[in-house]
């Protein structure tokens, strides 16, 4: 049984959450649980009063307008909440998933996330939430902090959710990849599937053999395997290779590099996140 | 945690600029006669305490713990240091101005915030209210043996403040007032006291320099009380405010990382000529009702606050008293808290007491350090007396008559003391007593002296004294209870 925490908000990807929940549901047997986190309340949308006078108990009468202002607002994103969670349990009943759960959490997502990692194997979150911006190729900031923080295997919806036939494998040759290739090999959700294993670097012959190995595992699974070794830049090789052959999924090992090095350059993995279209599963 | 560090710094700062910027704006005018009051209170130039507030405020918006909170000189720390200032001179005031920032820091970095918890709610109410009370009688100068003009402009100033917005929520009012009074005073020629009367306004930035003072003992002798009374009683203002912002706006706030802030700033502002500030209960209600929530605003008020002052400096110095005095009025009104009045009342008489005697204090000793101490004391006091009550002694005689019984339950300290020697009859004349202690909870020293004393007057009488459950009932007289060590442990203290 897998335990699966699918990330519900009122972005469109929700919908696609659903799908990709609803698929992993297809391959395996799957309990699920449905989250939406009411984050911090927006601070900019109070009525501004200048008038810059406080009179005789300012600060209880303060108190109250504030406080009723907040509840409103607190009510209004609780029934919000709860038909998006409706609506998400809905449609992954009809898909057929029999074990969901809906939860309904104030505070903010990556604390909650991580409040939820003991009771779960898999995350499923959209790319991008509904406070993100909509410019093209922008990563919702929600996304990169739980990527970041949870020690989970992540999977991370697209816009939309197409059925998954094939799966490209990023493999970097380190033993982190290694690990996550054996994950990959013994967990049903994938199992069968189409794939390629894919290395960005020099084709010598020792690449050559470690991917080589790689590939091993995943036939001794019953995966019919394919592999290459490509010269680049491991952003750039990889997304072309998912968009020109039409891969639906992309497999990768988690952040590799150290966080201050991340912090001004870019991890590798979230380039890859936001520069391919297709959902991306993070494997740890 | 490098992003979630930046994401944090990115929302305390820039998550509401307009409404930051907007309240600032509106605080910096409330700031402006507060500074400049109690300036003068403490006996120095407007211009130490204008450039306190610019510099704390500032300097609290990066090293605060609280954002959204105002800072700035004023009047809870000017009233400590006239006698200094007196006595002493300027140069003294500054070095105890640093010396007060470096005891905050000391203070936050031993995490000593949490001895608010000691403060009651009582004790917070009549600081508060002790505040009030403080603000509005250092406006009393500018209201005795005045021209009876000045009453009029006052009240003036008072109904624009009051009134104006019933027009326009948009413009501060006090603004309004500042700018009508001023005219008015101008364009008739009014013969009252201005801003520019009370002495130097600043006319440059403020610059670096260090207190011209003897650096020996004697000296540290001189500014050392003075300091830690400021360091207190800056602590304890913005502590309280921080508690008051957080809950006005729902969020938490890092206590300790406020005493260290405020530690700094004071140090850096004794350093630019500045004097001793904290945080200020009213201006940080204005904030946040005017919109303001996150560090941008604390910023602003700081920084328009210096605009306003520098570029504006001729105007401001025409500026009449009464329209500040106006607005300290104000200030004072919506600092004091009026349900305290109605509570007196409803609440338990006790706690009404801690609150007016934590009032009369601070009003009588101009020192809100001590108000504060006297009404911990009382609240201690109070609490002592009535968890002594929570005791009870009964006895049972056997039925042959030679052998009594007594059964202590509750709690034993020294504050029960004198009941619990009173509660066993020694002119009864018994072969053996016992003394079943096991549903007590025995607390100190006075308690067991007391046991002692019984034990061996029922032995005088010549009865044998048997004690049960002794173990048991002492398990509390340990300084620290050891509960969590042991499973069970708890319930075993509380069944008692």
């Amino acid at each position: 049984m897998t335990k699966v925490l699918a990330l519900i908000d009122g972005s469109q990807y929700a919908q696609s959450v659903c799908d990709h929940v609803a698929w992993i549901g297809s391959r395996t047997d799957i309990s699920v649980n449905l989250l939406h986190v009411i984050g911090r309340r927006d601070l900019s949308t109070e009525p501004v009063n200048l008038s810059g006078n406080i009179g005789l108990g300012a600060r209880t009468a303060l108190l109250e307008e504030l406080s009723e202002l907040d509840a409103q607002k607190a009510k209004v994103a609780h029934k919000r909440g709860r038909l998006l969670l409706d609506g998400a349990k809905d449609l992954l009943s009809a898909a057929g998933v029999a074990q969901i759960e809906t939860k309904l959490r104030n505070g903010d997502l990556v604390d909650t996330v991580l409040d939820f990692e003991k009771q779960t194997d898999l995350i499923v979150i959209g790319k991008r939430g509904e406070g993100a911006d909509f410019a093209k190729g922008h990563l919702g900031s929600n996304l990169e902090r739980v990527v970041r923080s949870t020690r989970k295997a992540i999977v991370i919806a697209s816009r939309a959710f197409k059925p998954i036939q094939k799966v490209l494998i990023a493999f970097d040759g380190g033993s982190t990849a290694l690990k996550a290739i054996d994950q990959v090999a013994r967990n049903p959700i994938l199992r069968g599937l189409a794939c390629k294993l894919v290395m960005a670097a020099t084709d010598t012959a020792e690449n050559r053999r470690k991917i080589e190995d790689a590939s091993i595992i995943l036939k001794a699974a019953g995966f019919p395997v394919e592999t290459e070794v490509v010269q680049g830049e491991p952003e750039k090789v990889i997304s072309d290779m998912v968009e020109r052959d039409k891969f639906d999924l992309l497999v990768m090992g988690a952040y590799s590099h150290s966080r201050l090095r991340s912090l001004f350059l870019g991890s590798t993995t979230t380039e890859m996140i936001r520069s391919c279209k297709v959902p991306v599963a993070i494997i740890r | 945690m490098n992003r979630d560090f930046l994401g944090t710094l990115k929302s305390e700062w820039f998550g509401n600029v307009k409404g930051d910027v907007l309240a600032g704006l509106v605080v910096a005018l409330a700031l402006i006669p507060e500074a400049i009051a109690f300036s003068i209170i403490a006996g120095v130039d407007p211009k130490i305490g204008l450039y306190a507030s610019f510099s704390i405020a500032v300097l609290i918006a990066f090293v605060g713990g609280r954002p959204g909170m105002i800072s700035a000189a004023t009047a809870a720390t000017a009233v400590l240091m006239v006698t200094l200032v007196r006595d002493h001179g300027l140069q003294y005031l500054l070095a105890a101005t640093v010396l007060a920032g470096l005891i905050q820091i000391v203070a936050g970095v031993l995490k000593l915030g949490y001895v608010m918890r000691f403060v009651s709610r009582s004790v917070m109410t009549g600081f508060v209210n002790a505040l009030a009370i403080l603000i509005f009688m250092a406006q009393l100068p500018e209201l005795i043996n005045v021209p009876a003009l000045t009453y009029l402009m006052v009240a003036a100033g008072l109904a624009i403040i009051y009134l104006f917005p019933y027009l326009t929520k948009s413009i501060p009012s006090p603004l309004v007032c500042i700018v009508v009074l001023t005219a008015i005073s101008i364009f008739f020629g009014f013969d009252i006291r201005t801003v520019g009367d009370m002495g130097e306004l600043p006319s440059t930035l403020p610059v670096f320099l260090i207190p011209n003072i003897p650096l020996n003992i004697d000296t540290l002798m001189i500014i050392l009380p003075y300091s830690a009374a400021v360091a207190a009683v800056g602590l304890l203002e913005s502590l309280m405010t921080a508690q008051i912002v957080d809950d006005l706006t729902d969020t938490p706030s890092d206590k300790n990382r406020e005493c260290v802030g405020q530690g700094i700033a004071n140090t850096a502002t004794g350093f630019i000529g500045g004097m001793a500030g904290c945080a200020m209960i009213g201006q940080s209600i204005i904030n946040v009702k005017s919109g303001g929530r996150g560090r941008l605003s604390t910023f602003c008020a700081g920084i328009f606050l210096l605009f306003m002052i520098l570029v504006l400096g001729g105007l401001v110095s025409r500026i009449p008293m009464a329209a500040l005095v106006a607005i300290m009025i104000m200030v004072s009104i919506g600092t004091f808290s009026w349900s305290s009045i109605k509570n007196l009342k409803d609440h338990p008489r006790s706690s009404s007491i801690v609150m007016i005697a934590t009032v009369i204090g601070v009003v009588y000793t101009h020192n809100l350090a001590i108000g504060v101490l006297i009404g911990v004391l009382l609240s201690a006091i109070f609490f002592a007396w009535k968890i002594a009550q929570i005791f009870r002694i009964t006895s049972v005689l056997s039925s042959d008559g030679n052998h009594r019984t007594y059964k202590v339950e509750g709690q034993v300290f020294f504050a029960s003391v004198a009941d619990f020697n009173n509660a066993f009859d020694f002119k009864e004349a018994l072969d053996k007593v016992t003394i079943d202690v096991s549903q007590a909870h025995i607390w100190d020293i006075s308690s067991v002296a007391a046991l002692d004393m019984i034990v061996l007057k029922f032995r005088r009488e010549g009865a044998e004294v048997e004690i049960l459950g002794l173990n048991q009932a002492s398990e509390t007289i340990v300084d620290r209870l050891a509960i969590h060590d042991k499973p069970g442990a708890m319930e075993r203290l509380m069944g008692h």
